[in-house]
């Protein structure tokens, strides 16, 4: 089916659909050496410290459990990432899976977007809290999301693919014109 | 300028007029006020009627205690408030403010023929009255009480106003922006914290805007005030007005609903009407002042008698004089003041009437200055006045003795029984009161959480020492969080301290019994009802609380609790403290459903998760129906058809030739490692160690304690890879307690599990002719029934897209489900589609699947069993693998209870007239005449109309089933009863010859 | 809504992420087959009910998916303590200062 144009909202903050992402899970031990460089070499990146995320040109690592990542990246590469880790990794007690096509990634940004998250994350979200790099796993809402911060005003969500709409629509609702109070 | 308006005096603006409608006249009142400032200053003190009695009255306070000033605002359509406080409601032009509780119209209201009938109506009454005969009850007693019970008509449109929610995460919350909010939120701020300063009212200040007079730091007091909030928000405190803490949770979570639009005559564009802030705070500091106590006193409720501070809030916040000839009824040295004020401001105080025989000597010596007569040592015992109070009659008291009455001529009467902190807040974080001897109130003591009182929440009186000890505070939690802060003592010029005296009921010279000396004003309970409570066996507080619905009503309290209390501990015999004083719970205001409600209204009133083919079943015209979170599609009608016509229509194509189904909901979990198999093996009652890679097997999921949690088809991808599916509504249950047990029980295991759920987009086929349809899409794996039989899996392309292939079956017909990554499932559907429409493809939804499932006797977990159900009660005695040492509930199937004989097992049942369609969740009983209550055997957990098997069929949990096949059970209905023979559970193919593929070329 | 402190993400967090788990310290028999029907209905169904100091588990069902075990007074709400599963329970004395 040919790809849907991706929604954008504009209000307080800028929302938009990130469309197709590569998403891969590894789970691992994830300061053994073999998964550092596994992730080097998949990503260019290091493994991420506890509630932190790491980008680069070639895509962002996230930590997700205390034995489990989310490499984002292109895509089309997901797959062949999945498959590179999964040769490197041979005989470690690990897990690639691309699951790409599990999550739905969106993009928050502007002034207001530090307010929109905080209209449904049980999150500290002022800027001396939680700056870039720094990643949570909560709710958003009703539903359970993860979100980034990657750059001053700006974040990346992830949410599962059936309540996208619903993350996709609360989002534009909490960013609705009016409704700042300049938190932060 | 409006007759009680005083020139000159209060923050309103007089250039600026407001008119308001109230009960249906317009009222002129200027920017500032609020409905009950502007009606004072036009005279009107008669605001509504009471809730039992109907009786008139007016406003008592100035606050958001107010028991009886509650009205109904309206602006258009859907926007109607019920219950607003009169006192707090800010006018507006245009503003329809409507009285309650009278009909027809507030001055002559039919209802108070209670008032009339008032012994009747004494405390239980209910209880009392309405116990008999029992059968009135639903047709007589409750529709008349509902329909003159309930405060306030709410709103039948719906509410086209938004309401907003939002965290915050701050250091120090401070609640209440009077002198000590002010200090403590200065010194906190200064000391580097951030502070977030709420107020409920609609500017800050507090009791400042009430005493002008005052002079701080060498300025008048509302100028140092302007300073000061100009100070904070240069430190970045964030100020609220018109916002009030209406909760106090765990761990210093507050919540703040904020009023944005109410007070405004145009709605701004985009604008919530409340906005909710679940606020969490490192330190709270509770600055909520004190509320005043009435007294207690026959006639106390009377139009016109209203609280002394309130009468002070009213002339200096808003410019009113409460009345020409005030009378000050008091047992506290604050209403003095009032006193004075009213006389300065162009009253003639009629007198001053102090219950204490010896009150401060400089007051009798202000008061005769201004030549207010002063009568101390005397009581009230009546007022006069229908509609507004008329007089008041005054005795002089002496060694307990009531003397001879005087009544004095009035236009209003101003009370005071004292001060009480504000305890509502630190009542919710369960602290713990202390009883106040001095005061006769109970103070603040001992908290679990991080918070503070300051001011005269905690029994301090007076601006000089509740702005030192809000200091004081601000500074003693920056300590605590590591700052280091100072407390600058500010001097205050004409300060305004005093004392007093407690009360219960006034003496009195009258027949107690005769007395409606109000406690509760919004509940209509009086002193009598209280003792009588206690007469007739009423023990505990908690119990007369009830008893006499004494505090509450939706003002919680806050101005009886302490009074009542007074009156039960004096009935009781009992001092106060041993007494104890009951819960104040959450909201400290009543607060309106929108604002809880926030964004989760209309479509985002809950999640609806939704399949990447949910579109298309939407433009195919599906029917849809929740299951979990999900929707899924229910059945596809054509024009004309019904649900049980397309349901036929669904179920005969997919028998016949092929149905499209999507399962995409399943839940699918990703079990992968060197001892995945031995997991497997722990977690699932089969046995997986001989499933070869590339085969499926039926899982059975059991709890510990030997009962079916779910069940799902398992697919072997490899050595240490399996697919595992789930139940739709059980995914997330079934990865959990797999997480468990991996995380917690048996941590040694090298296995990963993941959720593949929303990976994979799944259509299921089924039907005759589906290998025709397959056999030209599918690459990698060759259909036939040597080749990939039933219960087969592999990875493969369809349709040119990646696939997980599963041969299996839930509707007893040759099945597949083809798995691909989710975004590709609409095009996979719409393709399948197509390429099936010459072979007769049709889609079917739930509950053609829940039909076929039944024929075929396959159940479903958590409707053909309800947790109490075994493998062996459900006929799966065969998927547990018995050789196995353990797996989880293997222990739990030796308990005697589920090996007994007797336990509810899984059968069919066909009704005797081969027509009639039973009910879900029937009744069976064995002997329709035995006398009724009957001994139920079981219920019917499946019934469907089925076209197969020609009949209707239905599922049942039977006591002993298996060993009753053939036997007739009976299903009594509220119309007649069902007799139904018992059968095994499959109604089609019992042979499974279905199931097998055609060979190419071959016939279906 | 209470704090919670996720012994994994080692930070203190709202009760909003985490499901409860039943009580702790309540491991499953190693050999669940050779168990009497009273002892395995002591392990199935009987719990301590504590006033006070309880050992209860916890997952971070919304975060880290993690479960682990807390100390909570069930009187107060107050969490005394969390841990990671399997790491032995500490002892109330060192969390109350008062003695068993």
């Amino acid at each position: 089916m040919a790809q849907a144009a991706l929604r954008r909202f504009s209000g307080e903050a800028l929302i938009e659909e990130a469309g197709p992402t590569g998403m891969v899970t590894l789970r691992g031990t994830l300061r053994s050496g073999a998964i550092l460089s596994a992730v080097q070499g998949a990503v260019g990146l290091r493994v991420p410290e506890v509630r932190r995320a790491e980008s680069g040109p070639r895509g962002s690592v996230l930590w997700m459990s205390p034995d489990e990542l989310m490499l984002i990246c292109e895509a089309g590469e997901a797959a062949g990432i999945a498959a590179g880790i999964t040769e490197r990794l041979a005989g470690e007690h690990f897990l690639a899976l691309d699951l790409s096509s599990a999550r739905s990634r969106f993009r928050i940004s502007g002034a207001g977007a530090r307010e929109v998250l905080a209209k449904g994350a049980p999150v500290d979200l002022a800027p001396r809290a939680f700056g870039p790099g720094d990643l949570r796993r909560t709710r958003l809402g009703s539903v359970a999301v993860a979100f980034w911060c990657t750059g001053p005003d700006m974040f990346e969500l992830i949410c599962f693919r059936s309540v996208a709409d619903h993350v996709y629509e609360w989002l534009c609702l909490a960013a609705r014109p009016g409704g700042r109070v300049h938190l932060y | 300028m409006s007759r009680f308006r005083v020139p000159g005096r209060g923050r309103v603006n007089p250039d600026r007029p407001v008119t308001f409608r109230f009960d249906g006249r317009p009222v002129q009142g200027c920017e500032g006020d609020t409905v009950a400032s502007a009606l004072l200053a036009n005279g009107i003190h008669l605001m509504g009627r009471s809730f039992k009695y109907h009786r008139p009255r007016g406003a008592v306070a100035a606050g958001s205690e107010e028991p009886n000033a509650l009205i109904n605002t309206r602006r258009g359509p859907g926007r109607a408030e019920p219950n607003t406080r009169a006192t707090m409601q800010e006018i507006w032009p245009g503003l329809e403010a409507r009285p309650q509780n009278c009909w027809p119209r507030l001055s002559f209201d039919l209802g108070a023929v209670n008032d009339r009938a008032y012994m009747l109506f004494s405390a239980g009454f209910y209880y009392k009255t309405f116990m008999w005969p029992r059968s009135f009850w639903d047709k007589l007693y409750e529709p008349v009480i509902r329909a003159a019970a309930g405060l306030g008509v709410s709103p039948s449109e719906e509410d086209p106003d938004t309401y907003a929610s939002r965290y915050l995460h701050t250091d120090v919350l401070v609640v209440g922006a009077g002198p000590a909010g002010l200090a403590a939120a200065r010194t906190a701020a200064e000391a580097g914290l951030r502070v977030v300063l709420v107020d409920e009212h609609a500017e800050a200040g507090g009791t400042l805007l009430s005493e002008p007079q005052a002079r701080i730091a060498g300025l008048p007091a509302w100028d140092w005030l302007t300073a000061e909030l100009a100070a904070l928000k240069a430190l970045g405190v964030r100020v609220m007005t018109r916002t009030t803490a209406i909760g106090y949770y765990h761990q210093n979570m507050i919540g703040l609903c904020q009023r944005l639009t109410d007070h405004l005559a145009e709605l701004p564009a985009d604008t919530p009407r409340e906005r909710m802030w679940r606020l969490r705070a490192a330190r709270v500091v509770l600055a909520q002042g004190a509320l005043e106590k009435p007294l207690v006193f026959d006639g106390n409720d009377r139009p016109g008698v209203m609280l002394a501070g309130a009468a002070q809030t009213y002339l200096h916040r808003f410019g009113v004089r409460v009345g020409d000839r005030p009378v000050i009824l008091t047992s506290h040295d604050s209403a003095w003041h009032a006193a004075f004020d009213l006389q300065d401001a162009g009253a003639k105080v009629a007198a001053i009437v102090d219950t204490r025989a010896a009150p401060p000597a400089a007051l009798a010596g202000e008061a005769q200055a201004r030549g207010i007569r002063v009568l101390a040592g005397f009581t009230a015992t009546a007022t006069s006045g229908r509609l507004r109070v008329r007089s008041v009659r005054v005795h002089p008291v002496s060694a307990g003795t009531v003397g001879a009455g005087e009544e004095i001529a009035c236009d209003c009467l101003l009370m005071s029984g004292g001060w009480t902190p504000s305890l509502h807040l630190f009542s919710h974080t369960k602290g713990s009161l202390a009883w106040d001897e001095d005061r006769t109130t109970f103070l603040p003591a001992d908290t679990p959480e991080d918070c503070v009182i300051a001011g005269a929440g905690r029994g301090l009186w007076g601006i000089a020492a509740t702005l030192a000890d809000g200091a004081e505070k601000g500074a003693e939690v920056a300590a605590s969080l590591g700052r280091g802060a100072s407390a600058p003592a500010l001097p205050v010029e004409g300060d305004r301290t005093g004392s007093g005296t407690s009360h219960t009921e006034l003496a009195t010279d009258r027949s107690p019994s005769r007395a409606r000396a109000f406690v509760d004003f919004q509940n209509d309970v009086t002193a009598k009802d209280l003792r009588l409570a206690v007469r007739e066996g009423m023990r505990s507080i908690e119990h007369v609380k009830r008893y006499t619905t004494n505090g509450m009503a939706t003002d919680q309290g806050k101005m009886s609790n302490i009074n009542g209390l007074n009156i039960a501990a004096d009935a009781l015999g009992r001092a106060q403290p041993k007494v104890g004083l009951t819960t104040f719970r959450p909201p400290y205001t009543p607060t309106s459903f929108g604002a809880f409600a926030g964004y989760h209204r209309g479509g985002h009133f809950e999640v609806t998760r939704r399949t990447a083919i949910d579109p298309l079943a939407e433009a195919a015209g599906a029917v849809f129906e929740p299951v979990g979170q999900w929707r899924r599609a229910r059945y596809f009608p054509r024009p004309g058809e019904d649900m049980d016509t397309a349901v036929a229509r669904e179920c005969r194509a997919t028998r016949t030739a092929i149905g499209m189904f999507d399962a995409s909901t399943l839940g699918k979990i990703e079990v992968v490692g060197p001892d995945a198999v031995e997991f497997m093996n722990r977690m699932y009652t089969n046995p997986w160690t001989k499933l070869q890679p590339g085969r499926c097997r039926y899982g059975l999921l059991l709890g510990d304690d030997g009962f079916i949690r779910d069940d799902g088809v398992i697919g072997r991808l490899a050595h240490d890879r399996f697919h595992v599916t789930t139940t739709t509504g059980g995914a997330a249950r079934v990865l959990n307690m797999m997480e468990d047990y991996l995380q917690t029980e048996w941590p040694e295991l090298d296995v990963w599990l993941t959720s593949t759920t929303e990976q994979w987009s799944t259509i299921a086929l089924n039907g005759p002719r589906v290998a025709e349809l397959l056999r030209p899409l599918v690459e990698g794996v060759t259909l036939t029934e040597e080749a990939f039989p039933h219960m087969s899996v592999a990875e493969c392309t369809v349709a040119g897209m990646p696939a997980r292939l599963f041969r299996v079956s839930f509707t007893g017909e040759t099945g597949f489900e083809v798995n691909v990554p989710a975004p590709m499932g609409p095009a996979l559907w719409q393709r399948l589609a197509e390429a099936g429409a010459p072979l007769g493809l049709t889609p079917y939804g739930t509950e053609a699947m829940h039909v076929m499932r039944a024929e075929k006797g396959y159940i479903i977990v958590g409707q053909d069993t309800d947790g109490t159900v075994t493998p062996a009660d459900a006929g799966l005695t065969w998927a547990v693998g018995k050789a196995k040492p353990d797996f989880v509930g293997k222990r739990g199937l030796a308990r005697p209870d589920l090996t007994a004989p007797g336990r509810r097992q899984l059968v069919g049942l066909l009704t005797e007239d081969g027509t009639t369609l039973l009910e879900e969740g029937a009744q069976i009983v064995l002997d329709p005449a035995q006398p009724v209550p009957m001994k139920m055997v079981g219920h019917v957990t499946s019934a469907y109309r089925s076209e197969a098997a020609g009949r209707p069929i239905a599922l049942a949990l039977v006591e002993g089933g298996h060993g009753r096949m053939g036997e007739t059970v009976h299903i009594p209905m509220p119309d007649r009863t069902i007799a139904a023979t018992i059968t095994g559970c499959v109604f089609h193919d019992p042979e499974n010859t279905r199931l097998k593929l055609a060979a190419p070329g071959g016939d279906a | 809504m209470l704090l919670i402190h996720c012994p994994y993400c080692d930070e203190t967090l709202p009760e909003l992420e985490f499901a409860h788990a039943g009580e702790a310290h309540v491991a499953r028999p190693e050999n669940p087959s050779a168990q009497s029907d009273a002892e395995w209905e002591e392990f199935l169904f009987i719990r301590r009910n504590v006033k006070g100091p309880h050992y209860e588990r916890w997952r971070h069902t919304h975060g880290c998916g993690r479960f682990f075990n807390a100390v909570r007074d069930t009187v107060s709400d107050r969490f005394l303590a969390t841990y990671p599963a399997g790491a032995p329970r500490p002892s109330l004395a060192s969390l109350t200062g008062e003695s068993e």
